[in-house]
């Protein structure tokens, strides 16, 4: 046990496992109901215009945001290990770092401009 | 039903200075007999110059653990039959240098081990007049299952991390660290944490829960190290609090 520089890594995860936890709960519901469910019918969805409202309150706002943006979290720290040991691109650990960090900042700011 | 089954064993003699080769022997395929009664069977009646590691036959004392067939595995937990028709491949575990034939050197492992300081921490004894330190059942299962571990090195051998950083504390230790950080009676969570929450512990792990597949004892070393990650990202976050307010 060499090194014993603090690692940054409980940053990340706490955002991997907060999206984690968040899509793995919401996600498979939302696309049920919405993707699968509604369009065949199975249910009678909302209209339009009862989503559009929803969609507009502060509070859906911020929660969709949330849900965005820390499931990409998710991804980019799940997507940089892939690199890292999957590809053997452990060398390149900043760049892939800034990449996948990076996506998931610019995607989430990206989901703010629409949302908001 | 056949009566023999083929071994293919990875033998290795580093005095004679040549590559390993697989070298196949004929045992017979009894019904009560686990890959280890038939390296056991090679070296009496066979090959007696085959070096493996075994001691107890019963899944306690994690002498015996070798690749069958590409997996992790206590060949004395791994009947023969379970493998007919065969050919079985025996190979030392994977991840750790090879001595002879099926023997590994373990003693990465074991100075990990020793690293997580894996006793009782203590910042002050209670006197001896004030007797034993109690503890109830359910304060005992908290850490009951990740104190079964017999330091097979299976989960070693199962991990990509490990393989790819051996600088990595790997699943025994750290399922081992989290055995006493968990037990009530053990104060050096702090201590432990400060060696573990580095990018060389519990943030090497990057949750392929073969460790856990592959343990005899039900350890579920990825379980721990979530759990140690939940505890370590709570307390790297504290510590960003009070250095902010001091």
């Amino acid at each position: 046990m060499s090194a014993m520089k603090k690692s940054n890594d409980p940053f990340w995860w706490t955002l991997f496992g907060a999206g984690g936890a968040m899509t793995a709960m919401l996600v498979p519901m939302l696309l049920f109901l919405i993707g699968v469910a509604t369009p065949l019918g199975w249910i009678e969805g909302p209209s339009y215009a009862s989503v559009s409202q929803v969609m507009l309150h502060p509070l859906t706002k911020i929660a969709a945001f949330f849900l965005i943006s820390l499931s990409l979290f998710h991804w980019a720290h799940r997507f940089r290990f892939t690199l890292y040991d999957g590809l053997q691109l452990k060398h390149l650990f900043q760049l892939i770092a800034v990449i996948c960090y990076g996506g998931a900042v610019a995607g989430s700011l990206v989901a703010a401009y629409v949302i908001w | 039903m056949p009566t023999n089954i083929t071994l293919e064993v990875l033998r290795y003699m580093p005095e004679d200075g040549g590559a390993p080769v697989f070298q196949e022997y004929e045992v017979p395929l009894r019904s009560d007999w686990v890959v280890l009664d038939a390296l056991n069977h090679v070296k009496d009646h066979i090959d007696g110059t085959l070096s493996y590691r075994w001691s107890c036959r019963m899944g306690v004392c994690g002498s015996c653990g070798m690749m069958v067939n590409g997996e992790p595995t206590l060949t004395c937990a791994a009947f023969l039959e379970s493998f007919a028709p065969g050919p079985i491949r025996v190979e030392p575990l994977a991840h750790f240098p090879v001595i002879r034939d099926l023997v590994v050197e373990g003693s990465d492992f074991m100075t990990k081990l020793k690293d997580v300081k894996p006793w009782v921490i203590r910042k002050e004894e209670k006197p001896l007049s004030e007797g034993e330190y109690r503890q109830t059942p359910e304060e005992l299962a908290d850490f009951k299952q990740y104190s079964m571990c017999i330091n097979c090195m299976l989960c070693y051998s199962a991990c990509p991390v490990y393989g790819l950083e051996p600088g990595f504390t790997g699943p025994a230790a750290l399922a081992l660290a989290q055995r006493y950080n968990l037990d009530n009676r053990d104060q050096g969570n702090e201590e432990r944490m400060e060696l573990l929450s580095n990018d060389e512990g519990i943030w090497s792990c990057t949750m392929v829960g073969e460790c856990s597949e592959v343990c005899p004892k039900g350890v579920d070393p990825a379980g721990a190290i979530q759990r140690y990650k939940l505890a370590g990202a709570a307390d790297w976050w504290k510590s960003l609090i009070t250095r902010k307010s001091k």
